[in-house]
């Protein structure tokens, strides 16, 4: 490597990665406590690559924060002790001791209850206590009808909430960095990302990510058309329910209780952009908190969910 | 680096994906907006592209079918603008309040559609979205033809520099397909837009709805000789070379890992910077040799605009953020005055006067807008002269830095042209300027130094000079009490002087009313003077009204490393209305004064001011023996 090429006009990808890196550096050098939101999918994946290479040679200049809802796959968190050893960035992770507590879980108490306690207060108790004024997130504008409006760099009131109608507005690149007392930004830096470009950017750039995205037999029940793997032996099972092995993977990962597989044999990279291109539902659609009420998603966001 | 080719691949999958690869990171950029008027059917029209270009997906159709029931629908029982009108509020509504981004590719090319409202209160919206956008959709609804919004659009859009316009005529279904009322819109628009200087401008007759002339050409209108809008879309040609513009490199982090390696990360905004290159810093004019372009995948030989590196350079120079590196013999223009078009974005309008933050590239500076040349009617193009701006409005201004700064008339470079200016104290975005000229007068004006400095002046008097301001509202007490302060002072013989509202603008601020605009002026003048007073070793008591936070701030900037101290009496309005000293406020509530502070003006109390006095608990003696401990003490 080291040439760069004779034409001038960068490609879609390359232009999108110098825009997150230019991102990524503003708010390094704009805020105070910056922190950045790792949630072990592949977009935290794409997100922690641009990281690196925004600041190198420097070592990324701000932690990386994981809320630990205790219901994650258990691939995903050997993933993110791997990477944190391997590249050597500040991983603070955080769980909700009140949900501990009380033993909050997305069976007893819904999934829109556990969500709001184990992930949406669980992420807010984390950023105070951490007195961050910037939290930057792999959100996506493609992924969900209100992120399409959110800005890039996205006004927090000192509660943490969202204001869609009070939002500044973003000209050319110039973001508006300034806070005051209380107050925090959340950054979206793959924010003009899609699904697409970040499959094809992994392939190209050779991104490790967590292995549950490819087809493998895996233990699953089937609920209500949703697969759920079972991923321990907390999940409690139906009378006369037995796990079967089925070749699935993952387009989304979260809490596996709440994370849907889809039937599929792509077990490489190339067979997974192969299978997504000719497939026929968005991304989104395996998580079943979405689908609570109508409008879900912006509701969750004005509470201040990612 | 991005793998340009097929490494050694088993798979046949992966074979085949590394053809289609190439194609992918061969795929061209196009970003686009869509405009115009309420109800003209912008949602709907990125809907049926997105629908037609098939990348609505199975769940999210199934529940768009079931949201269209009892909607305005098409033929294929969908209403699209459900598909862009993300939020609640807005689907409430039934109009598009926020700029939306939107994604969506071909065989040919990638777009990024930024869809913006056409409600007039959100205009800003679409100039931001213009912003970020090289050709421009506007829409006009077939039935009404040109409005005041599409003619208030296609000012923003040649203010903010789209270049390439197409005028969708939609709803064309609505007037039987007549090649009649397109062609007459379509000559209203281009006489219209004659002065706005855009490069290209096609006329594409379309339903949204029923998809006329979107993805293939309508067979209900064979008189439409041109090509239909999406394969419009993927064939021009956009893009102006950045890569050959001179080079701007806005030092954006400082990359210090260790002692070994100090290089400066940032994105070329334009031009070409190479290894061996001689660069200058624009503000100091130091200049230096590059010696490695830096990045994680390996140096470079070279960098173009766009590229996100980080340059190592041969020399110590002192360089930070905020600075830019150009080549020697095309350097930015670098100046503390300049001459820019300013569409304001905020609810309160933009004073004369007032101290905001600028941010141009990555500088950020306080800065003022010294005069309001003009507004233009963004309806009529007229302009007209005005003393404040505005939401919505957009005027030529004349702006003041504190500091010189490094920027390009926007014509020539829309990166290191275009400003943003921020309230200092909410911190809001309040309004977008385009920089027209760099203004000289400036850098012939120098301050002249003598001997004779303020030390020398305040050892004579054998006093700290200092800056006493008072603030508060008319019959607070500020006054009486800056009265008892300068004859405790008079009669230990320090040297005082005290600045009144009232009697200031009896004399130098007579020419001042009291809109908001000119207690602005008020202010500045009087932060001037008192200034000067202390700079002559006095101990000056202002003592003013002084509503406004911004004014107070810069009250205190003028001052510099002058000592001030603001004190606030505060004392409550009932208070201060039931004393009433001068019978102003019983005018006032008789409404013989306008504009008067507490009762129609608003009187911003301070956040943190250095002392409070408690007017309505203590008399005047015993808070100015409060204060006057503060003083001495």
């Amino acid at each position: 490597m080291g040439q760069v090429t004779a034409q001038p006009q960068l490609s879609h990808l390359r232009l999108l990665e110098s825009e997150s890196i230019e991102i990524l550096r503003e708010v390094a050098a704009s805020f105070d406590r910056p922190v950045m939101m790792y949630s072990i999918g592949k977009d935290s994946s794409v997100l922690l690559h641009l990281a690196r290479k925004a600041f190198y040679p420097s070592k990324i200049p701000f932690p990386l924060l994981h809320i630990d809802t205790t219901w994650k796959f258990r691939e995903m968190i050997a993933f993110r002790d791997r990477m944190a050893e391997e590249y050597g960035f500040d991983l603070i992770t955080h769980t909700n001791p009140d949900g501990l507590r009380d033993n909050i879980n997305p069976f007893d108490h819904g999934s829109s209850r556990y969500t709001d306690i184990m992930k949406t207060a669980a992420l807010r108790q984390a950023l105070t206590a951490g007195k961050y004024d910037a939290a930057i997130g792999g959100a996506r504008r493609d992924e969900e009808k209100s992120r399409a409006k959110e800005r890039i760099f996205s006004h927090r009131n000192a509660s943490h909430a969202w204001d869609p109608k009070n939002q500044r507005p973003e000209l050319w690149r110039l973001f508006n960095t300034r806070l005051n007392p209380g107050e925090s930004m959340r950054v979206f830096p793959i924010s003009n990302w899609t699904e697409l470009d970040i499959w094809t950017y992994i392939y190209a750039e050779d991104i490790p990510i967590v292995p549950l995205y490819f087809a493998r037999p895996r233990p699953v029940v089937e609920r209500q058309g949703t697969l759920i793997m079972v991923d321990d032996d907390r999940l409690p099972l139906a009378k006369g329910e037995t796990p079967r092995e089925e070749m699935v993977r993952f387009r989304t990962l979260g809490c596996y209780p709440l994370t849907g597989a889809i039937r599929s044999d792509a077990a490489t990279l190339a067979e997974i952009i192969m299978e997504m291109q000719a497939s026929r539902t968005s991304e989104r659609q395996g998580r079943l908190i979405d689908s609570d009420q109508a409008g879900s998603m912006e509701k969750k966001k004005q509470e201040g969910y990612f | 680096m991005l793998r340009a080719t097929t490494p050694a691949l088993e798979a046949s999958a992966d074979t085949d994906i590394a053809l289609w690869l190439e194609q992918q990171t061969g795929k061209s950029l196009l970003r686009f907006l869509t405009c115009g008027s309420v109800d003209d059917g912008k949602s709907t029209l990125i809907g049926r592209l997105l629908y037609d270009s098939q990348l609505i997906l199975d769940d999210q159709l199934a529940s768009l079918r079931n949201e269209s029931r009892n909607r305005h629908v098409g033929e294929e029982g969908i209403d699209f603008s459900l598909l862009v009108d993300g939020l609640t509020a807005e689907r409430e509504q039934g109009i598009t309040i926020d700029v939306a981004y939107r994604f969506f590719s071909t065989d040919k090319r990638k777009f990024i559609v930024a869809d913006t409202p056409g409600h007039e209160q959100y205009t800003r919206n679409m100039a931001t979205g213009a912003s970020n956008s090289d050709l421009a959709l506007l829409l006009v609804d077939a039935r009404k033809g040109l409005l005041t919004q599409t003619r208030r659009h296609s000012f923003i859009l040649s203010l903010i520099g789209v270049k390439h316009i197409v005028l969708v005529v939609n709803k064309i279904d609505l007037v039987d397909y007549s090649q009649e009322v397109f062609e007459t819109i379509v000559s209203d628009y281009r006489a219209f837009a004659q002065e706005l200087g855009f490069k290209t401008l096609n006329a594409v007759p379309v339903s949204a709805l029923r998809g006329d002339n979107i993805v293939t050409r309508s067979e209900r209108m064979p008189w439409y000789k041109g090509e239909p809008l999406l394969p419009y879309l993927e064939a021009i040609e956009v893009s102006e070379d950045r890569a050959v513009q001179p080079l701007r490199f806005p030092v954006q982090w400082v990359n210090r890992p260790n002692l070994d390696f100090r290089g400066f990360s940032g994105t070329v905004a334009s031009g070409v910077v190479a290894v061996g290159d001689e660069v200058l810093v624009a503000a100091s004019r130091k200049p230096a040799v590059v010696r490695r372009v830096v990045t994680m995948d390996g140096d470079l030989d070279r960098a173009v605009a766009g590229q996100a590196v980080t340059l190592v350079l041969d020399r110590e120079v002192d360089i930070s953020r905020g600075d830019m590196l150009a080549h020697p013999g095309a350097v930015p223009e670098f100046s503390n005055q300049f001459q820019a078009r300013l569409i304001w974005m905020n609810d309160e309008p933009a004073y004369p006067g007032r101290s905001y933050l600028l941010k141009i590239g990555t500088q950020l500076v306080p800065a003022t807008i010294t005069g309001l040349k003009f507004r233009t009617n963004v309806n009529t193009l007229e302009k007209s002269a005005a003393k404040t701006l505005e939401l919505n409005e957009v005027g030529t201004v004349t702006v003041a830095t504190d500091k010189p700064i490094a920027f390009d008339p926007y014509t020539e470079n829309g990166l290191t042209g275009g400003f943003i200016l921020i309230d200092r104290i909410s911190n809001r975005t309040l309004g977008a300027g385009t920089i027209d000229f760099g203004l000289r007068r400036a850098q012939n004006l120098t301050y002249q130094t003598f001997d004779v400095n303020r030390q020398v002046r305040a050892q004579m008097k054998a006093q700290t000079p200092r800056i006493v301001w008072f603030t508060g509202l008319s019959g607070s007490g500020k006054s009486t009490i800056a009265n008892l302060i300068e004859k405790r002072l008079t009669a230990e013989g320090r040297h005082a002087y005290i600045l009144d509202g009232d009697n200031v603008r009896h004399g130098l601020n007579k020419d001042l009313g009291f809109t908001d605009t000119d207690r602005i002026e008020n202010i500045r003048r009087v932060a001037e003077v008192a200034k000067l007073m202390a700079d002559a070793g006095l101990i000056v008591l202002v003592s003013f009204i002084s509503p406004f936070r911004n004014e107070r701030r810069m009250a205190r900037e003028i001052a510099g490393d002058i000592d001030f101290l603001e004190v606030y009496v505060d004392t409550p309005l009932e208070v201060c209305e039931a004393r009433d000293p001068k019978g102003l406020y019983a005018k006032a509530r008789a409404g013989q004064i306008k504009n008067f502070t507490g009762i129609d003006s608003a009187f911003e109390p301070p956040e943190r001011a250095d002392v409070v006095l408690n007017g309505a608990e203590h008399d005047p003696v015993e808070l100015a023996d409060e204060l006057y401990g503060r003083l001495t003490g």
